[in-house]
């Protein structure tokens, strides 16, 4: 198993958000986590990939056979956990280009491997940029400074394809896209997916889950997983609603 | 989970001061403490004519009238002036006539600090004139630049060399009567460089001076004289470290620009004194006055400084627009960690008509640090049209250091139009945690978004510096971040 979540417990100041979750996840698989605001579906994400503030007050992640809960966030990044932010955080007078050269090589320099040549690294650059239709004068840009709402989240998979992660969590990835920014998103996501890796799709709506077919659909609710089940279910809640599910939550 | 980012602030701030060695050169000093005799004996040894030691010892009389000035936003002792040695040179000091005449050990000294004084392995386009503590101790490519017209020498050698460009220009745009430290460096100014470039004449090398501060319980004052005759173009570049030490030094320095019609003078500086140590102990005391006149119509002088060293730091590289359409600029990126304190800045004095400047000032402030920028845009009656553009941004890492704004306007012209904006900012948890999440270290990121935030300025400075300033930005803040 690639990911085992268990019994985990998530406080922000003191308060509990998530209360007592369990996942795992295959290699091979796309898992999407849905559920009303407010409910922990971005403290998981935050916990996951070890976000300060976020304490976990119980409970285990089992990520690639270890307990990563006390792990630095860059060095769970270097394992090959990626976050696509829901709110990507803009850095003026960082170019694209120089801030992805930094991570690429981080992560090779975790892996005991040689920085990348700057060939080598433009074309890679090249080869996934087509894979989001991501324009060429974005990369010269400072790191989202004056990106659109999809091309911040275009940005976001673009770095995915570069980094190549093993566990992709895609944070809303959906939210503030229209259909034509949704279809690109999900065919590079499509394209990425493989037997070596995973992906986590938190989203609202299931519009996303039309283009990128999950294996699992779990329905978070109150901080905990309260109903699993195959790509059904998200079309179940997409008629429903969240209502329906309080009673599982209470019970 | 992730570790409290203080801790990793208090990790890293631990980063070595790496130019902080020692070189055990034999050193002739002049008697400690400061009189009349010491001006004397610094003039007598450097074989100088009457006029030269007639312009010290005014200095020195109108130095001793004066208060030491206490308006900066800066703490410190009082500095003892008769505790201190005011002249120090390394010996045989006798006149070099090629590289193999210069001490190894000095060699070996500027070897240490990446500038190779050996012409032929130079980076082709840079020219050094290399001073250790008071004197200059070689300057390369002299033949090349003689080719052009151009003079590049010690200060000394011009005194002696070509009084009559030294006496017409020296103290016309500094007076002794300028302020404390000018003055006290005009009484017992040592050495520095000396540039000339003629008429039409663009350098074709970029010229560069490098400081270093060897002998202990010495103040180090030098004095930079550049003139762009009509038409020329030069750009010139500035280093400097010392060695670590508990005490304090004193470094004060002179730098005078002078350009006439048509003529531009860049200057950039990457200053990287000793800064003291992590609890605030030794360190160089940076008191230096740098000022440019655009004399002519038409001439634009521009200086660039990435201040990162120092315990403390009093500067602003000003700009005098007399001439008609001058240009001035600046544009500084100002470190302080630990308990380094900097008040810097600029003055832009606008006479003629239609001149302009511009205003780039990026202050970074963590540990407990203090940061001000103090700057006067002056616009003179005359200066009609006359246009000022001012931006201070501060950036602060922590919670215990301190950024301060100083902008001091006064406009007598009613047709200019003087711009000020000026933003405080920290670097954002958010931002920390974007890096982090793709792999980069906090170490790392900060150097990287620092970096992104000085930018503006790092993109002014020439290519031989450009990327010693990025590397030095980074080892400075190591891991300063609340």
């Amino acid at each position: 198993m690639l990911l085992n979540i268990k019994n985990l417990h998530v406080a922000i100041d003191g308060k509990e958000i998530i209360k007592g979750l369990n996942l795992g996840i295959n290699y091979g698989e796309v898992h999407a986590i849905m559920g009303p605001n407010g409910t922990g579906k971005s403290t998981l994400a935050a916990a996951i990939t070890g976000r300060e503030g976020y304490e976990i007050t119980e409970g285990e992640i089992w990520y690639k056979g270890e307990n990563i809960v006390e792990m630095e966030p860059d060095e769970r990044a270097n394992k090959g956990i990626f976050l696509s932010f829901q709110y990507p955080v803009e850095i003026p007078g960082v170019s694209m280009t120089n801030f992805m050269r930094t991570a690429v090589n981080a992560k090779r320099e975790y892996n005991g491997q040689a920085p990348i040549s700057a060939a080598e690294f433009l074309k890679l650059m090249e080869e996934k940029k087509k894979l989001v239709d991501m324009h060429a004068k974005l990369t010269n840009r400072s790191v989202n400074e004056g990106f659109s709402g999809g091309e911040k989240k275009r940005n976001e998979i673009f770095q995915m394809a570069m980094l190549e992660p093993t566990l992709a969590i895609l944070d809303e990835t959906d939210s503030g896209l229209d259909i034509d920014a949704l279809k690109i998103v999900a065919r590079g996501v499509n394209q990425l997916r493989s037997d070596k890796n995973a992906f986590l799709i938190i989203t609202h709506y299931q519009r996303l889950l039309e283009y990128i077919v999950p294996d699992f659909v779990h329905v978070l609710y109150d901080g905990r997983i309260v109903k699993s089940g195959g790509k059904n279910l998200a079309l179940e809640l997409e008629e429903k609603g969240y209502e329906w599910l309080k009673e599982y939550s209470l019970a | 989970m992730a570790t409290d980012s203080n801790e990793i602030l208090e990790q890293v701030t631990q980063s070595e001061y790496k130019y902080g060695f020692y070189t055990d050169i034999e050193t002739e000093f002049a008697p400690k403490g400061l009189d009349e005799n010491t001006i004397r004996y610094i003039s007598a040894k450097k074989e100088e004519p009457e006029w030269m030691l007639e312009f010290r010892l005014k200095a020195f009389r109108h130095w001793q009238q004066l208060p030491e000035p206490e308006w900066a936003h800066l703490h410190y002792p009082k500095i003892d002036y008769q505790d201190a040695y005011y002249y120090a040179a390394p010996k045989p000091k006798k006149e070099l006539q090629s590289l193999d005449e210069v001490d190894p050990e000095l060699l070996e000294t500027f070897n240490k600090l990446g500038i190779s004084l050996e012409e032929q392995k130079r980076l082709a386009g840079v020219a050094v004139d290399a001073v250790i503590d008071s004197v200059s101790v070689k300057t390369t490519f002299q033949d090349t630049l003689a080719k052009h017209g151009i003079i590049f020498c010690s200060f000394s050698e011009a005194v002696r060399n070509h009084p009559e460009l030294v006496r017409k220009y020296m103290g016309t745009v500094v007076p002794y009567t300028d302020n404390f430290f000018a003055a006290l460096n005009s009484a017992v100014f040592s050495d520095g460089s000396f540039v000339y470039i003629p008429k039409g004449v663009r350098c074709p090398l970029e010229l560069s001076t490098y400081f270093r501060i060897n002998a202990a319980n010495t103040g180090q004052f030098e004095r930079t004289l550049i003139v762009a005759d009509e038409g020329s173009y030069v750009s010139y570049m500035e280093g400097c470290t010392a060695p670590m030490r508990d005490e304090n030094q004193l470094h004060a320095a002179i730098v005078e620009i002078i350009t006439l019609d048509n003529a531009e003078v860049k200057y950039s500086t990457v200053q990287n004194w000793y800064p003291g140590d992590k609890d605030g102990n030794g360190g160089i005391y940076n008191f230096v006055t740098k000022r440019g006149l655009c004399k002519g119509r038409n001439s634009k002088i521009s200086w660039t400084q990435v201040e990162t060293g120092s315990a403390i730091t009093w500067k602003y590289p000003s700009c005098v627009l007399m001439g008609d359409n001058s240009v001035g600029e600046f544009y500084s990126v100002a470190v302080t960690n630990h308990f380094q304190q900097a008040d810097t800045g600029t003055k832009m004095i606008h006479i003629g008509k239609n001149t302009r400047s511009t205003i780039i000032s990026k202050g970074i402030s963590a540990g407990r640090s203090n940061n001000s920028y103090r700057g006067l845009v002056k616009i003179l009656p005359g200066a009609t049209n006359a246009r000022n553009f001012s931006q201070c941004d501060s950036l602060l890492l922590g919670d215990q250091c301190g950024a301060h704004t100083f902008p001091y306007i006064e406009a007598k012209n009613e047709s200019s139009i003087v711009e000020h904006e000026a933003t405080t900012s920290k670097i954002s948890e958010d931002q920390l945690f974007y890096c982090n999440q793709r792999g980069i270290d906090t170490e790392k990121a900060i150097g990287l978004i620092v970096n992104g935030y000085a930018k503006e300025v790092l993109n002014k400075l020439p290519m031989e510096f450009a990327v010693e300033a990025q590397k030095l930005l980074s080892i400075s803040l190591e891991g300063s971040v609340g």
